[in-house]
């Protein structure tokens, strides 16, 4: 039977060295009573870290390809415009409100549609809206000197100090920050969906560990939306969302269910007389820590339907 | 029947010491009257034995170190006066007000409440403490007893009933007159080697009355405890307020947060001392010039525009709440994004009672933020994102695509949720989200048959509309001057290697086309 301390020797690419077992707990007896050691715990000794509750994340076909949102996770869901990245966490949050859960959503460049949440039956009463990089006037803030409006003294600016204006991504951080230290929210989203790939690849990893620490052990949902993933190994699920091959239009005729060609629809039916209907969107899993662990990626299709053709 | 007296010996000293505090162990004189005539009103007991007497002025004040000299505050009086009132209130309802440093209670029927007399002593002068007073106090079988007891007896004093004359005999003559005026009838009781009550009490009845008339007769009866008289209750008003003149102007954040945080305290003992709480407080300032219109800083909700000299800011909280910490914090924050224009001369802060919040958590409901900490995370957030930024949304009654506002983002408490609400959505709720430019983006876009056919909108939005669906037309509030119409086209444009999908609005009003977001 294999110890730790040869499971040990096993990674480093060393020979398999077999402990018999009375000898093993001997060994391990007097390495725990050396002093340097007592502090340490064996790795075989550790707690398995019990498996996150998993929520609804609103869309029947991603809660069946994950189980749902890990509370107390990061959870990451990643892909191009129109992929219906956005709709999926309207969905989340949709389902979140509708657990009577407090949510807020950090939105990094202020693209928030509050009639597409309304339609998606989001509580818009129960979702706190933090818009980042809106217009600031840039003003001192920190140790403000009064004295500065004096007209009989002297103009001394030497107390306050100049603060530099944020970008809305490192506002969207502290603000993220603030909420997941303040606790209690159900579902915590950063929508990063148009922020620069550049910008977004500049995001500190130590940032996501920060709110990867922050929200374990709390029932929050950490909900991370982008062009590509960010979190990277912080995030407990990662899914990448791609919108199909085939725009689903309306009515419901001969185009759908295929790419329209430009000719074909200019030759069959009159503009006005189609609609969007929704998104044929396919989710593919590329991480996932649960348990039920899938040994290669899995792949799920659903559609978003537009409030209009509901 | 019994009666408690609260004393503040030398009150307005008392009263400046509540927001100084770290006075306490040193020699404090207060001073009246107008500069360079100033003269010591009154002075703590070490000020005293130092030397220090009523009507000395300050230039004799100043000829011996170690003194702390402050002006006299009607203000911080009146402050200490309110709540020396709440503190009585908080054990009876019956009070009478004898005076800015006393205050009379009736007793009758507190003891199932309270426990004896002499724990509602000790806590009547431990409840004073706690608001910044420190307070002598005596129980008697009459109002006029408690009051001299409590003037003359240092700490808690019990006065069982029929010993009071006893008990006042060691008193000195002083105690019967108020103020620092000396009275004739002083004048005569020390001519006639009368030093304390016991000899004004042993004094043959009709021999003072011929020479000191019925005002010696009654001083007497006050000596002996045996006058006896109605309480004459008050009924204090819900006004808390605290208030601080400052002896140089203000002009850094960090000392006036310093202040704040001592005036909260006390507002918060007041509070908490009548079992309130606030949603609203009131910060008003003083300035020495005034801010100036021209500074970016000048408040947005000053009181009278005209006034130049008051600032005010006004926290509403969304549920009542009694932490000075918290108050502290959300004042500092908000003067933070809105700083006074000039120096601080005054600080007034009061604090709009209400009843305190009762809720009582479940097991079974879903997490939600605590509203004090909730108060805090949204104050620094609007210090990030600014004002305006941050809220729960109201969608308006209105057919025009950006009617919403934004609200105070207060969550309603969650309530338990019935067994068919906590099951899963029954269908595919998901809908395809429109993201908003915002601003919308300016296209140019090229029609072929009456419907767009190639857009040049930016480097990354150009090309070819590979499939088009519209126009959505909608018009409104055409009766007014903000009136709208436009057409909307939901489009397809292919990107480096994907197809994304877009609205492309045209403003049928004039004749320009926006890109207002993209199907995601």
């Amino acid at each position: 039977m294999a110890s730790p301390l040869v499971c040990s020797q096993t990674a480093m690419n060393r020979p398999l060295i077999f402990v018999p077992e009375e000898r093993c707990a001997l060994l391990l007896n007097r390495l725990s009573a050396l002093p340097k050691l007592t502090g340490v715990t064996a790795a075989s000794r550790l707690e398995v870290r019990p498996a996150p509750e998993m929520v609804s994340a609103g869309i029947h076909a991603i809660d069946a390809l994950t189980g749902g949102l890990p509370r107390g996770c990061l959870t990451e869901i990643f892909g191009t415009a129109s992929s219906g990245r956005s709709s999926v966490l309207l969905a989340a949050l949709a389902a979140a409100t509708q657990r009577q859960e407090v949510c807020a959503l950090v939105d990094v460049t202020d693209a928030f549609n509050p009639h597409s949440a309304a339609a998606a039956r989001v509580a818009l009463d129960r979702l706190l809206w933090v818009r980042c990089g809106r217009e600031r006037k840039p003003r001192d803030r920190e140790g403000h000197d009064f004295n500065r409006a004096n007209k009989t003294s002297l103009r001394v600016r030497a107390l306050a100090c100049k603060r530099k204006i944020e970008g809305p991504v490192e506002q969207a951080l502290r603000v993220t920050d603030l909420l997941l230290q303040s606790g209690g929210f159900g579902l915590v989203a950063i929508d990063l969906s148009d922020v620069p790939l550049k910008m977004a690849r500049r995001i500190p990893l130590t940032s996501w560990f920060r709110f990867q620490r922050a929200v374990e052990n709390t029932p929050t949902v950490l909900f991370v939306i982008g062009q590509v993933p960010c979190a990277q190994t912080c995030a407990t699920l990662l899914l990448k969302l791609q919108a199909s091959e085939k725009l689903v239009v309306g009515p419901r005729s001969s185009v759908l269910g295929e790419r329209p060609t430009t000719n074909d629809v200019r030759r069959i039916i009159p503009p006005h007389a189609q609609l969007l209907d929704g998104l044929q969107v396919e989710g593919e899993l590329l991480r996932c820590r649960m348990e039920r662990k899938p040994s290669r990626s899995v792949n799920a299709a659903f559609m978003t339907k537009m409030p209009r053709a509901r | 029947m019994p009666f408690a007296c609260i004393f503040v010996p030398d009150f307005s000293v008392e009263a400046l010491l509540r927001a100084e505090p770290e006075l306490r162990s040193q020699a404090v004189a207060v001073l009246e009257g107008k500069a360079p005539l100033q003269k010591v009103f009154a002075g703590n007991e070490k000020a005293r034995r130092a030397g220090v007497e009523v009507g000395m002025t300050k230039l004799q004040i100043e000829a011996c170190t170690d003194f702390v000299l402050r002006a006299r505050s009607p203000l911080q009086e009146a402050a200490a006066h309110a709540a020396l009132l709440d503190c009585a209130q908080s054990f009876s309802p019956r009070i009478e007000d004898a005076g800015d440093d006393a205050i009379l209670l009736d007793l009758a029927g507190l003891e199932p409440l309270f426990g004896p007399q002499p724990k509602i002593a000790r806590d009547l002068a431990r409840r004073a403490s706690e608001l910044g007073l420190e307070a002598n106090v005596a129980v008697a079988s009459n109002p006029d007893t408690a009051i001299l007891a409590a003037r003359g007896f240092f700490g808690v004093t019990v006065i069982p009933a029929g010993r009071e004359a006893e008990q006042l005999s060691s008193l000195p003559v002083d105690v019967l007159f108020v103020g620092a005026v000396p009275s004739p009838t002083l004048e005569t009781f020390d001519r006639w080697g009368v030093r304390n009550l016991r000899g004004l009490a042993s004094l043959p009845d009709v021999a003072l009355s011929e020479r000191l008339g019925q005002e010696g007769v009654r001083l007497q009866q006050l000596a002996r405890g045996s006058i006896s008289r109605a309480l004459v209750p008050v009924e204090t008003p819900l006004i808390f307020e605290e208030a601080i003149e400052l002896e140089y102007p203000l002009m850094l954040l960090e000392p006036l947060a310093f202040l704040l945080g001592r005036l909260l305290e006390q507002l918060c003992a007041r509070l908490g001392a009548r079992a309130l709480a606030t949603q609203e407080l009131r910060l008003r300032l003083e300035l020495e010039n005034g801010w100036h219109a021209e500074d970016d800083c000048c408040p947005s909700t000053a009181l009278d525009p005209s006034d130049r000299r008051i600032f005010q800011r006004t926290l509403r909280l969304p549920v009542p709440l009694l932490d000075a910490r918290i108050f502290l914090k959300l004042l500092q924050l908000d003067l933070k994004a809105n700083p006074p224009g000039a120096p601080i001369v005054k600080i007034y802060l009061s604090a709009e009672p209400v009843r305190p919040r009762a809720a009582q958590s479940g097991l079974f409901l879903p997490p939600s933020p605590e509203p004090e900490k909730l108060e805090l995370t949204l104050a620094r957030i609007t210090g990030i994102v600014g004002e305006g930024s941050l809220g729960s949304l109201e969608i308006l009654d209105t057919h025009h695509p950006h009617g919403f506002r934004m609200r105070r983002f207060a969550p309603a408490e969650p309530q338990r949720l019935g067994p068919r609400s906590s099951e899963k959505p029954e269908s595919n709720n998901a809908i395809t989200a429109l993201r908003i430019f915002r601003p919308p983006v300016r296209a140019t876009v090229t029609l072929r048959h009456g419907k767009p056919s190639h857009i040049v909108c930016s480097k990354r939005i150009q090309g070819d509309i590979l499939w088009a669906a519209g126009p959505w037309r909608s018009s409104g509030d055409w009766w007014e001057q903000e009136g709208w119409s436009r057409d909307e086209w939901d489009i397809a444009v292919q990107a480096e290697s994907y197809i994304a999908l877009y609205r492309l609005v045209h403003d049928r009003l004039s004749g320009r086309w926006f890109l207002e977001g993209n199907y995601d």
